[in-house]
C-alpha cells in the first residue's frame, strides 16, 4: 500500500500523538523516535563540550610552553576531552541516536524489541554520565590518566579515577542493552518481505555492532572494575611487585577498546552505503559483499586489538600474529571502499550536503585507514607509536570517518523527523569550512608525529612550533564550520521548508511514511516487495 | 514465541553431574602441584572449561534447550576462548 494514497490527516505525527508535553512526555516514553531523539540531543550536548575542550588543547599547544593552562590542567583535558568523545559521544551516537530512529522503520516494524529496554539503556547512559560528571569535580579532580587509563598510573594517581570509570561501567551496560535489542529487534520484527538480502546496509552495519556491543563490552566492564579494585583492594593484578603484569591490563582493555573502533565505524559505513545510492540514483555496487564485509570487520576486528602495545612489552610471536591480523582487517574495509566508488560510476550525483559529507568520508576514512596500516605494521610502529602521528591517523578515522558520517545522517534523516529541512547553501560553505578545517588540522598533527612530537606531552621543542600553530588555526576554522553547521540545521528543523514523505528519492522503508512518521510508524504493517536500492520502485514498500 | 518444554532431571543425574565437579575441583588442586611450567594454566583452565560446561549443559539445562540459542552460546564462548587465548599466546611466549 502507499501511504501518500491517504490525505495527511489520517496520521498523528510521534511529536503530538499522546497529548502530553513537556519533559516527561520524552523521559518516559518508550517509542523508539523519541528514545532516539532523546540519544541524540544527549550525545550532541556532550560532543559540544568535548569540542569545547579539544580547542582549549589546540589553544595550549598553539606555542611552545605554557599557553593558557598548567600541565595537570592539560592532562586533565585531554583526558576528559578523549573519555567524552569515546564513551559519551560516539560509542551510543549511532546505535543509540540514529539506530533508534532510523532502524525500525527500515525493517518496517512498529517499535524494538524491547521498548521498555530501550529507554531503560537511555538511562543508563545518563546515569553514567552524570557519575563521570560528578567525578570531574569531587575527590581528586578529574582524572588524568588519558582516556586508556593506563596501569600502573591510574592505580597510583591521585585524581578521581574510581569514580569516573565507575561511570564508564555505567555507560558500557547502556550499550550492551541496546545492542540486545537491536539484535533481537532485527532477528524477529522485521515485516513480511523484508528478507535478509533485503535488508538496508545501514540495518546490516548495525546488526555487525550489535554483536560487538555484546561481546566485547562485558571485557571492559570487568577491566574497569579491576581497575578500581587495583585502587581501593591493592590485589595487584597489574603490580609486577604481586606478581601481577601491566601489559594484561592492556590486553583486557584493548579487547574490548580496539573493536569499539568499529563500534564507531561500521554503522558510520552503514549510512555511506545509504546516502551514496540515493545520491547517485543508482543500486548500490556489490550489496552482498558491502553487507558480509560489515560482518567480517566486525569479527576479524575483534582480534587484533594487540596493535596498540607493539611497543609495550608483547611478546614478539604476538607481534607477528596482531599485525597479520591487522592487515587483515583492510581487506573488508577496502571491499567497502571500491564498492562505494562503483556505486558512483556513471551515477547521476548530486552534490547535496549529505552526499558531500560521504564523499569526503571516503576520503577521509581512506587517509585513516591507509595511515593506520602504518601502524599496524610492527616495524614502523615502533617509529611513530605515542606520538601525534597516532593523534592525526585516530582522528581521520573517528572524526573524518564517523563524525562526518554522523554529519551526514544528520543532514538526510532529521528531516524525516522534524518535518522540515535545512538551507542548502549555508550547509555547503558549512561543509566546506569543515571539510578545510579538519584537513589542517590534523594533516598537520601527522606530520608533526613523523617528526617525532610525542602525544599527550604539555610542552614541546621550538622546531615543532610553525605546525602546531598551522593546527591550531585549522581546528578554528573546523569550529566555524561546525557552529555553521549546527544553526543551519536546527534553524532547519525549527523553520525551513516542510518537506514530503521523501525528500531525496530514497528507497527504502523510511522514505514510504510521512515526515514527521505518526506514532507506530506504519498505519498496517508493510509488505516489502523490492530492495533497499531499487529506484524505480522508491516511495512504496 | 513457545516456552520450550519444561525438563525435569532425575535426582540420580544431578547428584552424578555434582560427583563429577567434586572429582574435576580435585584435579584443579592436583594440577597445581605438577610441575608443568605454563602448561599449568592450560590444565587449570581446560579443566575449568569442562565444569562449567557441565554446570551450563546440565544444571542451567542448555543441553535440553532449541538450536539457536545453543548455537548463540556457543559462538559466544568460542569469542570469548579466543579472547583469552590470544592474550596467552602473548605471555606463553614472552
Amino acid at each position: 500500500m502507499n501511504p501518500s494514497d491517504h490525505p495527511p490527516a489520517v496520521f498523528t505525527s510521534f511529536w503530538n500523538d499522546t497529548g502530553k508535553t513537556g519533559i516527561t512526555s520524552w523521559i518516559f516514553s518508550t517509542d523508539h523516535k523519541r528514545i532516539g531523539l532523546l540519544y541524540f540531543w544527549s550525545v550532541l550536548g556532550f560532543f559540544l563540550t568535548a569540542v569545547l575542550l579539544g580547542l582549549l588543547l589546540r589553544i595550549e599547544l598553539m606555542a611552545p610552553g605554557r599557553t593558557i593552562m598548567g600541565p595537570e590542567t592539560y592532562n586533565a583535558l585531554f583526558t576528559v576531552h578523549g573519555a567524552i568523545m569515546v564513551f559519551l559521544f560516539i560509542i551510543p551516537g549511532f546505535p543509540g541516536a540514529f539506530g533508534n530512529l532510523v532502524m525500525p522503520i527500515q525493517i518496517g516494524a512498529r517499535d524494538v524489541s524491547f521498548p521498555r529496554l530501550n529507554l531503560f539503556s537511555w538511562w543508563l547512559y545518563m546515569m553514567g554520565a552524570a557519575v563521570i560528571i560528578i567525578s570531574l569535580f569531587t575527590g581528586g579532580g578529574p582524572p588524568d590518566t588519558g582516556w586508556t587509563f593506563y596501569v600502573p598510573f591510574s592505580a597510583r594517581t591521585g585524581t578521581n579515577v574510581s569514580l569516573a570509570v565507575f561511570g564508564v561501567f555505567i555507560v558500557g551496560f547502556s550499550s550492551i542493552v541496546t545492542g540486545v535489542n537491536f539484535v533481537t529487534t532485527i532477528h524477529r520484527l522485521r515485516a513480511p518481505g523484508m528478507s535478509w538480502d533485503r535488508l538496508p546496509l545501514f540495518v546490516w552495519s548495525l546488526y555487525a555492532t550489535a554483536w560487538v556491543q555484546i561481546l566485547a563490552t562485558p571485557i571492559l566492564g570487568i577491566t574497569l572494575v579491576l581497575i578500581i579494585a587495583e585502587r581501593v583492594l591493592g590485589v595487584g593484578l597489574f603490580d609486577p611487585m604481586k606478581g601481577g603484569d601491566p601489559v594484561m591490563y592492556q590486553h583486557l582493555f584493548w579487547i574490548y577498546s580496539h573493536p569499539a573502533v568499529y563500534i564507531m565505524i561500521l554503522p558510520a559505513m552503514g549510512v555511506i552505503s545509504e546516502i551514496i545510492p540515493v545520491f547517485s540514483r543508482k543500486p548500490v555496487f556489490g550489496y552482498k559483499m558491502i553487507a558480509f564485509s560489515s560482518i567480517a570487520i566486525a569479527a576479524a576486528g575483534s582480534l587484533v586489538w594487540g596493535h596498540h602495545m607493539f611497543t609495550s612489552g608483547m611478546s614478539d610471536r604476538a607481534i607477528l600474529v596482531f599485525s597479520f591480523l591487522t592487515f587483515v582487517v583492510a581487506i573488508p574495509s577496502a571491499i567497502k571502499v571500491f564498492n562505494w566508488v562503483s556505486t558512483l560510476y556513471r551515477g547521476s550525483i548530486s552534490l547535496e550536503a549529505p552526499m558531500l559529507y560521504a564523499l569526503s568520508f571516503i576520503l577521509l576514512f581512506s587517509i585513516g585507514g591507509l595511515t593506520g596500516l602504518i601502524l599496524g605494521a610492527a616495524a614502523t610502529d615502533i617509529h611513530v607509536h605515542d606520538t601525534h602521528f597516532v593523534v592525526g591517523h585516530f582522528h581521520y578515522v573517528i572524526f573524518g570517518g564517523s563524525g562526518f558520517a554522523l554529519f551526514g545522517a544528520m543532514h538526510y534523516w532529521l528531516p524525516k523527523f522534524y518535518g522540515r529541512r535545512y538551507a542548502e547553501k549555508p550547509a555547503l560553505i558549512a561543509w566546506g569550512l569543515m571539510f578545510v578545517g579538519f584537513n589542517i588540522t590534523y594533516f598537520s598533527m601527522m606530520v608533526l608525529g613523523m617528526k617525532g612530537m610525542p602525544r599527550r606531552y604539555y610542552d614541546y621543542l621550538p622546531e615543532f612550533a610553525p605546525l602546531n600553530l598551522v593546527s591550531t588555526v585549522g581546528s578554528w576554522i573546523l569550529a566555524v564550520g561546525l557552529v555553521l553547521m549546527l544553526v543551519n540545521l536546527i534553524r532547519g528543523l525549527r523553520k525551513g521548508e516542510p518537506v514530503g514523505n521523501n525528500p531525496w528519492g530514497g528507497a527504502t522503508l523510511e522514505w514510504t511514511i510521512p515526515s514527521p512518521p505518526p506514532t507506530e510508524n506504519f498505519p498496517e504493517e508493510p509488505v516489502v516487495t523490492h530492495g533497499p536500492y531499487d529506484f524505480s520502485k522508491a516511495g512504496t514498500p | 514465541m513457545t516456552e520450550a518444554p519444561h525438563h525435569i532431571i532425575s535426582y540420580t543425574k544431578l547428584t552424578a553431574v555434582w560427583g563429577l565437579l567434586l572429582l574435576l575441583t580435585g584435579a584443579t588442586i592436583l594440577v597445581t602441584r605438577l610441575d608443568l611450567g605454563p602448561y599449568k594454566i592450560l590444565g587449570a583452565l581446560t579443566i575449568a572449561c569442562v565444569k562449567s560446561g557441565l554446570v551450563i549443559a546440565v544444571f542451567m539445562h542448555m543441553k535440553y534447550e532449541e538450536r539457536l540459542l545453543r548455537i548463540l552460546l556457543f559462538v559466544t564462548l568460542v569469542t570469548l576462548a579466543i579472547f583469552i587465548g590470544f592474550t596467552f599466546f602473548d605471555v606463553l611466549y614472552r
